[in-house]
């Protein structure tokens, strides 16, 4: 399904255990496609005519987050991993990626501009130049975190760390990120990044045409994400993953190990933020350890809460909104932006524990049950809509 | 049924998708006339300019106080009749302290508002994310702020010192006291790093040692183990180039541990006159500072300038180097704009060459192959009162040199 979507998702394919799906669902599926289409629809058709340049390139750097906010949604909402560092992953993708468009921008032997200034060094080090090619860099975008992750999740799950030891350490990862990326600045870029690049492909990126291109390539790689992302949660393995969230013992008396199914969504999200990086980078122009440590880290989840993390769509609308809000409240009121964006989150919180999406099941609700009391007067139900979910001690 | 139906709508998604993606291709890197300049709106009888600092997160202490600068040049200059009989609009954005950010408000304050020049910026890493936008869209960047060099961007022009103009400077001060040790101290980016680059290279050249190197990462306030190799490290001098809080850990750290201006002396060339308020003078009795500019600068244009900032602001904000040069470089846009007879960005960087202008730090001049601007070095004592007091200038205003390449032992260095 995501095979259309172009070379830059086509590693993107996690070895997802999808069964065929029940005839039952069949329903469901054509609503899915027609929702699907109407956000193509929306993405390819109405944006482009509506927003000038400028707000497009916008758009374009929140549909990465929103890619993001996918993973988050599976490894939180559906799996109850609180993951605080998704950062990492997202910088992985977006260092993979502008390592090589810095090399294709200086040409073949040379030394990318800020390693002449910074780093005094005569020639490229060894862990740069696979990067040259990018047969190695497009793959690595998404698969060097999905390593990281296998990696780091393996460990962590199967010693049955979970709930805010895992969140902490997620976010410790963040931060130690940053300081590895800022201390190594003659092959990094220290707290610069990696900026100022030029071309994608042998494509100009300050033509706005390309620019164009690049959005459309970002809005159907997250086309592509969220159809995934359906077909996991809707698979045996999704029923198994949010079984794990909600009884993780359970699970294990059932005969499963819940440490392979929270590495195999870990792995997936991570994939998914390393894209999302890599998107990025031709889309802003710039990579930075100011993007992944703990802070831009912390937002990510806060788009994904603020949308509602156990829906499909809860969290990239959610990011959507949060980046959008973000920037029109900082042009508004550039002044006072921080305290209206925490008034919001608030808000969000204390009166919509589900996020945006629960707006939605909130309507259904009260066209089902007339005679409810208001929201103000009601004893909020279990979070989350239907299914339980586990949030670690803060 | 409806399952083949769903199929039916996924596949022509798809297929539209592939195709709207297609059709949109650009021009190559190769063809050579891309980049389009966007010029600034100056139709009505009133000109926009943008003021990007910010004004949220760790940078805004020292950032707003270089807007309010900005903006106090910008009532002047209006009240005196504006820039080409023209009124100047600020449009202000928050760049939140976020580099990605500051790059996403230059865009929009050149593309939707079609502003005529942008001031501001603070970190190197902030200037660094907005050049190519400069650049990409031919307009007018004036960064503010003393910085770390290596750098000369067509569309920026540099009203802080380079290194030449101030870390150079300091470091011949050092040695003319005699001083043949130094132990440099610096917070983790790219203008302490690059900073001890160039005062290593200076020391190897000049006879001088390095006794150490240590970074501390930005915000750090973790100074004891530091303080403790600084004192055992015995060095005739420390060099700081630490950045905002850490600071205020440093020195108390390094009173404490029984270190003051007379045994060991720390050039600091990131505290200023707000920094020493926020230190405290009883850490800092005595220790030295390398700027351009200080409050206490004499002349007649210094005394205006402070008088008119205490009127505005309230008589307990000081004036600072950085808050000097985003002051001068708005009157410095308005005499070159002046010169040119336009608004329009080449126009007015062909005229920017040779500009002079009685700033409150004296006699500055543009210069025009560089950008940067030619500025006196004056290195500082603090003062019991807080303030800052001349110990010694350069006599005369340093020609630029970003690129240290009038220097034989900065050879290798870019």
């Amino acid at each position: 399904m995501t095979t259309v979507t172009g070379p830059a998702t086509a590693a993107d394919e996690p070895a997802a255990p999808a069964p065929p799906p029940p005839a039952r669902r069949a329903g469901g599926r054509a609503r899915a496609a027609l929702g699907f289409a109407a956000g193509a629809a929306l993405l390819f058709g109405a944006a482009p005519l509506v927003l000038s340049d400028f707000r497009l390139a916008l758009l374009a750097k929140y549909l990465c987050v929103a890619m993001v906010a996918v993973g988050i949604g599976i490894a939180w909402g559906r799996g109850g991993m609180l993951t605080l560092g998704q950062g990492v992953f997202f910088g992985l993708g977006g260092y993979a990626m502008a390592m090589h468009l810095k090399l294709a921008d200086a040409g073949p032997g040379a030394l990318p501009d800020f390693m002449q200034l910074y780093g005094q060094l005569d020639e490229l080090p060894w862990w740069w130049r696979p990067f040259a090619s990018p047969w190695f860099a497009l793959p690595a975008t998404v698969l060097l975190p999905m390593v990281v992750a296998f990696g780091l999740g393996s460990l962590v799950f199967r010693r049955r760390v979970r709930g805010a030891y895992f969140a902490i350490l997620s976010q410790a990862l963040a931060a130690a990120m940053v300081i590895l990326l800022v201390g190594q600045q003659g092959t990094t870029g220290g707290t610069n990044g990696l900026t100022d690049i030029q071309g994608f492909f042998g494509y100009d990126l300050d033509d706005p045409v390309n620019q164009r291109t690049v959005y459309f390539l970002i809005a159907a790689a997250l086309l592509g994400l969220l159809a995934l992302a359906r077909q996991l949660i809707h698979s045996r393995y999704g029923e198994l993953l949010v079984a794990v969230r909600d009884g993780e013992e359970r699970v294990r008396f059932l005969g499963y190990d819940p440490a392979t199914v929270k590495v195999v969504a870990y792995v997936v999200a991570a994939g998914m933020a390393g894209l999302a990086g890599a998107l990025f980078v031709p889309a802003v122009g710039i990579i930075s350890p100011a993007l992944i440590g703990i802070v831009p880290s912390i937002e990510f989840v806060i788009g994904v809460a603020v949308g509602g993390r156990a829906t499909l769509l809860g969290p990239v609308l959610g990011a959507v909104a949060v980046a959008w809000a973000r920037t029109a409240l900082s042009e508004r009121f550039p002044g006072t932006w921080t305290y209206l964006q925490g008034l919001l989150f608030v808000l969000v919180v204390a009166f919509l524990p589900g996020g945006l999406a629960s707006l939605w099941a909130l309507r259904r609700t009260r066209r089902a049950t007339p005679d409810r009391p208001p929201w103000w007067r009601r004893v909020p139900p279990a979070r989350g809509g239907r299914t339980r979910t586990e949030v670690p001690a803060a | 049924m409806s399952l083949f139906r769903g199929r039916r709508i996924l596949a022509g998604t798809m297929a539209f998708v592939v195709a709207a993606a297609l059709a949109a291709c650009g021009s190559k890197t190769s063809d050579s006339t891309s980049g389009t300049g966007v010029s600034a709106d100056v139709s009505g009888d009133t000109v926009k300019v943008g003021l990007l600092n910010s004004l949220s997160g760790t940078m805004a202490i020292s950032e707003v106080t270089v807007r309010d600068s900005i903006m106090l040049a910008v009532e002047e200059i209006n009240a005196a009749g504006g820039v080409l009989g023209k009124k100047i609009v600020p449009v202000g954005e928050d760049g939140a302290s976020d580099w990605p950010t500051f790059a996403e408000k230059a865009e929009k304050l050149i593309s939707e508002d079609r502003v005529a020049a942008v001031f501001g910026c603070w970190t190197s890493a902030s200037r660094k994310a907005v050049k190519p936008v400069f650049e990409k869209n031919k307009a007018l960047l004036f960064y503010p702020v003393q910085y770390e060099g290596l750098e000369q961007s067509p569309y920026i022009f540099y009203t802080g010192a380079t290194t030449n103009q101030q870390i150079v400077p300091g470091l011949d001060y050092l040695k003319a006291q005699g001083k043949k040790s130094v132990y440099l101290v610096g917070s983790d980016y790219v203008f302490p790093r690059t900073a001890n680059k160039i005062i290593k290279a200076y020391a190897k050249a000049n006879g001088m040692t390095v006794l150490g190197e240590d970074y501390a990462p930005l915000g750090s306030t973790e100074f004891g183990t530091i303080v403790n190799k600084v004192k055992s490290a015995k060095a005739d001098a420390v060099f700081n180039t630490l950045n905002g809080d850490s600071n205020v850990a440093f020195f108390k750290e390094y009173t404490s541990a029984g270190l003051n201006a007379t045994s060991m002396p720390v050039v600091s060339v990131s505290i200023a006159e707000e920094e020493v308020k926020g230190i405290g003078t009883q850490y800092l009795k005595d220790q030295l500072t390398a700027w351009n500019y200080y409050q206490t600068t004499p002349g007649g244009a210094n005394a205006k300038f402070v008088a008119a900032y205490k009127a505005k602001y309230g008589a307990d904000k000081p004036t600072s180097d950085p808050m000097e040069a985003a002051y001068v470089a708005v009157y410095l846009w308005k005499e070159m704009v002046t010169k040119a007879g336009s608004f329009d960005v080449e126009k007015v960087r062909a005229a920017a060459g040779g500009i002079t202008y009685e700033a409150p730090e004296g006699l500055v001049t543009v210069d025009g192959p560089t950008q940067h601007i030619a500025k006196t070095a004056r290195i500082g004592k603090v003062g019991a009162d807080g303030l800052i007091t001349e110990v010694w200038n350069s006599g005369q205003p340093i020609k630029p040199d970003p690129y240290l390449k009038s220097y034989p032992w900065a050879t290798g260095l870019s």
